[in-house]
């Protein structure tokens, strides 16, 4: 017998009667306005968060906020006069190592946490958003949701073969508890929160 | 190689330096503080963790249609899939992807299994070098040492020794402890490491079987840098890892954080569901003893973990004995459940690392009953034959003398003689108690004598 079928089979005999999925219970955030709670979370794990009109807003933001910085992606096509807008398919991700910046849209922002999602649908490569030293993502205002549950509501059965939730930059306490940011991922995170 | 000490001699160890251990266990209870304030500031908490629970109850109840179910999900998404019933068949099944790739260098985030598989040494002894890419993972590597803690694997370490480590590994000057500068010597290292690999392994925080994709949780973002960068992806799994649809993510990830280091979520929580194109992703489904767990239903519950590390943190013997002392991969309340299934005569002694407060319990946030299965641990051990001979002795020498009021009666009084005249006949090295504490003054008399004296007689 393959070690599959032994497997399932001692599952089989060993598992207990079946026991009924729980109904998902109404979860709420509590008191409070979730673009205010998501801003300010994300201010407490590190991000820097900046509420603009419209992505002109944000070009000036960033052009003031990351001065030095020199090959810049974005997926953002009204960037293509400072960023590279277009990574071809089949890109060695090998060549993004150099990459001081990346601006990204996100689907949605999560404020309960600050997490903001994106998938293949908003990455060109995969390793784009944790490669970068520094990452920008821009997320709608009216595509900021209360609770992971209602995130994932929105995600529903998007078929993506790549999604990450991103909270804050890169971050580590493995020494003595001490909080670090710019461990191996992006350095920092720009948050815009984009009113239009 | 394995370790023959017992959790006491180790903890004693452990207790020679007891500023140190002071340290330990305040840094601990800081992170259990964390926890708790997360905790607080979610309406539905509680609701939260019944909810989790009986998500898990619901997975360990189905768990062979669930396993079909993701293996189907997951092959439609042209992941590869593998089983293995064994830590063994576990290391085979690794090293043969890499051969097939013809990799000899490999870098590795956070996991527990391969920890509890000793995945590192298989390779090396193959001749494949591992690289831990997690920070305090490194730490520990380059230390020659297993982790202390599941989710601060370095918690032990001091930053003037992780200065010294990296001095001596990665050329970093002498004498440097700062946290910052330490970190940016790490990543730079690392990058390079992530940048020359051409196969990452991965663990799995959660795999959802309606989906086929698998969740991996990190803050830094190394196992991303990892297996976006590689040509091969190796994913593994315990079979217990599975949910059953994408939503209940929703729960899980809102409980593992806070719980284990009071954060809101990871920074990154990535979602693999298909390989990138033209590269392979590789799951394997480890039993290693986990389908008997299922089998022992006083132990069953043990399986909803999902490796938060809150019951390390809370837990009073593990801040004051450290990791290392419960030489098993996972240390702490979990790991002491954990580890007599999968050899109870190595880690009979795990189950009686506790007090038994139920701290541990009370901050599971899958609701796991870990105190009470400590207790029934205990018994089980026992039965089998697998405690420590003075423990039994001494307590079928106590089981004797509370069964006879006589027997009681004379041992009481034969203990205040021995300790007014002859206190060196406890006050020693031979008697356990001793150890850390100092013997109680001799009451003059018994209660029953007292009561005696001064009730009985009144009531006549």
């Amino acid at each position: 017998m393959s070690s599959r079928d032994s497997i399932l089979a001692a599952v089989a005999r060993n598992q207990p009667a079946r026991l009924p999925l729980p109904e998902m219970p109404a979860f709420v955030l509590g008191e409070g306005d979730p673009v205010e709670k998501f801003a300010a979370v994300a201010v407490s794990v590190g991000s820097k968060v900046f509420r603009v009109k419209n992505l002109e807003e944000v070009r000036q933001a960033i052009l003031k906020e990351h001065v030095g910085a020199k090959r810049i992606v974005s997926g953002f096509p009204q960037f293509s006069d400072m960023a590279e807008t277009s990574v071809a398919p089949g890109t060695d991700p090998h060549t993004l190592a150099d990459m001081d910046l990346a601006i990204l849209p996100a689907q949605l922002g999560v404020a309960e946490n600050s997490a903001l999602w994106v998938t293949d649908a908003q990455l060109p490569l995969r390793v784009l958003p944790f490669i970068c030293q520094r990452l920008a993502l821009v997320v709608r205002q009216q595509n900021i949701v209360p609770l992971m549950h209602q995130a994932y509501d929105v995600i529903g059965a998007q078929d993506y073969g790549f999604g990450t939730f991103i909270a804050g930059p890169s971050r580590t306490a493995d020494i003595e508890q001490s909080l670090v940011l710019g461990a191996h991922g992006a350095r920092t995170l720009s948050v815009f929160i984009l009113e239009e | 190689m394995k370790e023959t000490k017992d959790h006491a001699a180790l903890s004693e160890a452990f207790n020679a330096d007891e500023p140190r251990v002071n340290w330990h266990d305040e840094t601990l209870w800081f992170v259990r503080q964390k926890r708790d304030r997360a905790a607080q500031t979610i309406p539905d908490w509680e609701l939260l963790r019944e909810t989790a629970s009986r998500i898990k109850h619901n997975v360990l109840s189905n768990l062979h249609d669930y396993l079909l179910q993701f293996e189907a999900s997951a092959r439609a998404n042209g992941v590869i899939v593998h089983w293995a019933a064994d830590a063994r068949e576990h290391n085979q099944i690794v090293h043969a992807i890499l051969q097939k790739h013809k990799v000899d260098r490999m870098v590795k985030s956070k996991s527990m299994l391969t920890e509890e598989c000793h995945l590192n040494e298989y390779l090396a002894e193959n001749g494949v070098e591992v690289i831990d890419s997690d920070l305090g993972e490194r730490i520990v590597q380059l230390a020659k040492e297993p982790p202390s803690h599941i989710v601060l694997p370095s918690i032990h370490k001091k930053k003037e020794e992780v200065g010294m480590i990296f001095h001596e590994h990665l050329g970093t000057p002498t004498g440097m402890s700062d946290p910052q500068a330490l970190t940016e010597a790490a990543r730079q290292h690392l990058r390079e490491t992530f940048l020359t690999r051409r196969a990452a392994l991965t663990g799995v925080n959660f795999a959802v079987a309606e989906t086929g994709e698998f969740v991996i949780c990190t803050n830094e973002g190394n196992a991303d840098m990892g297996a976006h960068l590689a040509d091969v992806h190796i994913a593994c799994m315990g079979i217990e890892k599975l949910i059953p649809e994408r939503k209940h993510l929703g729960v899980f990830l809102r409980l593992l954080t806070r719980s284990a280091t009071g954060q809101p979520i990871t920074t990154y929580s990535s979602h693999f569901k298909k390989p990138r194109e033209g590269h392979e992703l590789h799951l394997v489904l480890v039993d290693n003893g986990r389908s008997v767990q299922l089998g022992r239903e006083d132990f069953r519950n043990s399986l909803k973990c999902i490796r938060c590390g809150a019951c390390m943190n809370t837990c009073p013997v593990y801040r004051r004995s450290g990791g290392h002392s419960y030489h098993t991969a996972v240390a702490g309340p979990i790991g002491s459940i954990l580890a007599p299934n999968l050899d109870m005569k190595a880690n009979a002694d795990l189950p009686f690392a506790s007090t038994l407060c139920g701290s541990c319990t009370n901050v599971c946030p899958v609701k796991i009953d870990i105190h009470d299965q400590l207790y029934k641990w205990r018994q089980v051990i026992v039965r089998e034959g697998y405690a420590d001979t003075k423990k039994t002795m001494g307590m079928k020498a106590m089981t004797a003398t509370f069964a006879s009021p006589a027997t009681f009666k004379l041992a009481g009084k034969a203990g205040r003689w021995f300790m007014r005249h002859a206190p060196f006949a406890v006050n020693n090295r031979l008697n356990p108690w001793y150890k850390q504490r100092d013997m109680p003054a001799p009451p003059k008399e018994s209660f029953g004598e007292w009561y005696l004296k001064n009730r009985k007689k009144k009531h006549e």
